[in-house]
């Protein structure tokens, strides 16, 4: 399944990983070793008739944290929303190229989109606790999917534990969860997703409502579920793709000059370290450095 | 710099700036004199009409004591050595409301989860005034459309039971589709102020478009659900013509959904005709049987507001 020669993006030579700098203009990108959880080839994603997101490849490897960045309305949002079938709730969106999990395309008639959310988790911007108990929201995934009383129970907790959240709430399982902090209201739903043991867990911006200090629990957080999950995140603070970030993507928009319609593209993807030090493309690197965007 | 010598402030006596209105502003008084009017308007009627229900009711009960009219099931008001058990008169009102909300809540909340968590667009679009229309034909229409449609249908769907011309039980019915609007869209703006992102969250938990309507959208939405089914029951307390026209006018305790029963505002919109003597205990009846229905459907509005803000507390 996994494929060291496989390019994440352009065409299908490698070039070999360089130390030095490359020449302009080639779509570098370092071979990927692990296994392979999602390869992404020519990925469109369409809203009506508008492109929001296009041409874009990359994989994600199993264990890793991928980060996906760049400026506002560039369609990484969009684009991860894509890699577990939560754009099929939009009316009028649409996704074209391949998007292959585990070397199976998502998008295929025959893929039940509840079966693949199952798997492929989400965390949102904005914490969405269900207004229930803060045990009621753990369990909620499980009892959908059929868990005993007692399953429930150890998965909770184990979730909870997980999540970092343990030992702030396990005397107020019964409590709301509304009345939890910002910050543990998302670890919260943190470990409602991760309590369906899914295997890749999708993060669209999960610090942007949150202070520093629960925002660093949080990034603390992903780097430990990282050991158990694959996680792809995506970040607004660059900051934070280059602190806990395996690989980057950096998205950016081309603008149409006749309809001024912009398009999201996938400008550069590779290892973080060399996304933020020593990227290939100017238009990276203007962003990393602060000076775009 | 120049200053327009219109927009000097003329200097008043004391060299002050004279900052008083520039006109005197008839209008806004106008517009508050009116607007304050309405509000003591409606006010006033609400008062007036409680009074005018309270007055000839204390009269009633200096003929006949509270506790014979709260718990006797006899009702014989107009006739020789008149019974004035109220509970005969209730128990019509009760089967009115329990027979209609057996059919408006789950049609109503069907109706209100459907439109609002599974339809397209362009059905919500074509339903909803369907649904305006009904709630907006006159009850009178419907109590015949009771009588001469309703009744032989459900004679022939339950033919086991024996149904006479008036039946309590078709009247309950007819009450329960008029209440179906109301169920529907009180619980359809409830089901429509639950936030998108709790049904995204639980979509994305791998959820069916099932579990997150039941599971998620309806409990979130509940109290508002509760303040629906509350304001049908209060709608179906009050309901006059249907119940009076397909109901029947026999004043018996029974809980027998296939008997004609006068429930208790049919007796009065049978009794007050006119041709009753103001000052005698029949004319006074009227009154207590209006005081005790206004406060029933008080008390069942006021809890219906409780639930509804309870509701709008949580997510806005």
């Amino acid at each position: 399944m996994s494929d060291p020669t496989r390019r994440a993006a352009g065409p299908a030579v490698v070039p070999p990983r360089l130390d030095t700098v490359p020449q302009a203009d080639s779509q570098r990108v370092s071979p990927v070793e692990g296994e392979t959880v999602f390869d992404l080839r020519d990925v469109d994603v369409h809203y009506g008739s508008f492109r929001a997101v296009k041409d874009v490849g990359f994989t994600v490897v199993k264990n890793e944290i991928t980060a996906l960045i760049g400026p506002s309305g560039c369609g990484k949002s969009t684009l991860l929303r894509s890699l577990n079938r939560m754009n099929d709730l939009i009316p009028g969106a649409r996704v074209g190229g391949l998007v292959s999990y585990h070397g199976k395309n998502i998008y295929d008639a025959d893929v039940d989109p509840v079966e693949v959310r199952r798997r492929i988790g989400m965390v949102f911007q904005k914490p969405n606790p269900f207004p229930k108990s803060i045990f009621d929201n753990v369990a909620f995934g499980p009892k959908v999917h059929g868990a005993s009383r007692t399953e429930r129970e150890s998965i909770v907790e184990d979730s909870l534990k997980k999540a970092a959240l343990w030992e702030e709430v396990k005397d107020d399982l019964r409590k709301s969860a509304l009345t939890l902090s910002g910050g543990q209201q998302q670890r919260l739903c943190i470990a409602r997703t991760i309590a369906m043991q899914p295997d890749v867990v999708l993060m669209d911006e999960p610090c942007s409502a949150l202070d520093p200090i629960a925002t660093a629990r949080i990034e603390e957080l992903m780097v430990d579920l990282a050991k158990q999950f694959t996680i792809v995140i995506v970040t607004h603070n660059m900051q934070q793709a280059a602190r806990v970030s395996d690989r980057t993507a950096f998205f950016s928009t081309e603008v149409n000059e006749t309809s001024d319609i912009r398009t999201g593209v996938l400008v550069e993807f590779d290892d973080t370290q060399r996304i933020f030090s020593n990227p290939s493309d100017e238009r990276t690197e203007n962003y990393v450095t602060g000076r775009f965007g | 710099m120049t200053t327009s010598p219109d927009l000097a402030a003329p200097p008043d006596s004391g060299g002050l700036p004279n900052l008083r209105p520039s006109s005197p502003r008839y209008g806004e008084k106008i517009i508050f004199g009116i607007l304050a009017g309405s509000a003591v308007i409606s006010v006033a009627t609400t008062v007036a009409i409680v009074l005018s229900l309270i007055m000839p009711s204390l009269d009633f009960f200096r003929d006949v004591s509270i506790v014979e009219f709260l718990t006797g099931t006899e009702w014989s008001a107009g006739f020789q050595d008149a019974q004035y058990g109220v509970l005969a008169l209730l128990s019509g009102t009760i089967q009115v409301v329990f027979y209609s909300l057996l059919v408006s809540i789950p049609v109503g909340l069907g109706v209100a989860i459907y439109l609002n968590e599974y339809a397209p667009d362009w059905v919500r679009r074509a339903v909803t005034p369907v649904l305006e229309i009904l709630a907006g034909v006159p009850t009178v229409a419907i109590g015949l459309w009771a009588l001469y449609a309703l009744t032989p249908i459900v004679a022939d769907l339950l033919p086991f039971l024996e149904w006479g011309t008036y039946s309590i039980g078709v009247a309950g019915l007819a009450v329960g589709l008029m209440s179906v609007p109301i169920v529907s869209s009180v619980s359809q703006d409830a089901l429509r102020a639950v936030p998108d992102s709790l049904r995204q969250g639980a979509f994305a938990l791998g959820s069916t478009k099932r579990e997150v309507s039941i599971k998620i959208a309806v409990p979130a939405a509940f109290s508002g659900i509760v303040a629906s089914i509350i304001l049908a029951a209060s709608r179906a307390v009050g309901e006059t013509m249907i119940v009076l026209m397909a109901g029947g006018g026999r004043p018996q305790f029974t809980f027998d959904p296939t008997e004609p029963v006068l429930a208790m505002t049919s007796f009065i919109g049978q009794t007050a005709t006119g041709d009753i003597a103001a000052g005698t205990t029949t004319y006074d009846t009227i009154f207590a049987v209006g005081l005790l229905l206004f406060t029933i459907t008080l008390i069942l509005n006021m809890l219906a507001i409780r639930m509804v803000r309870r509701f709008r507390e949580v997510y806005e």
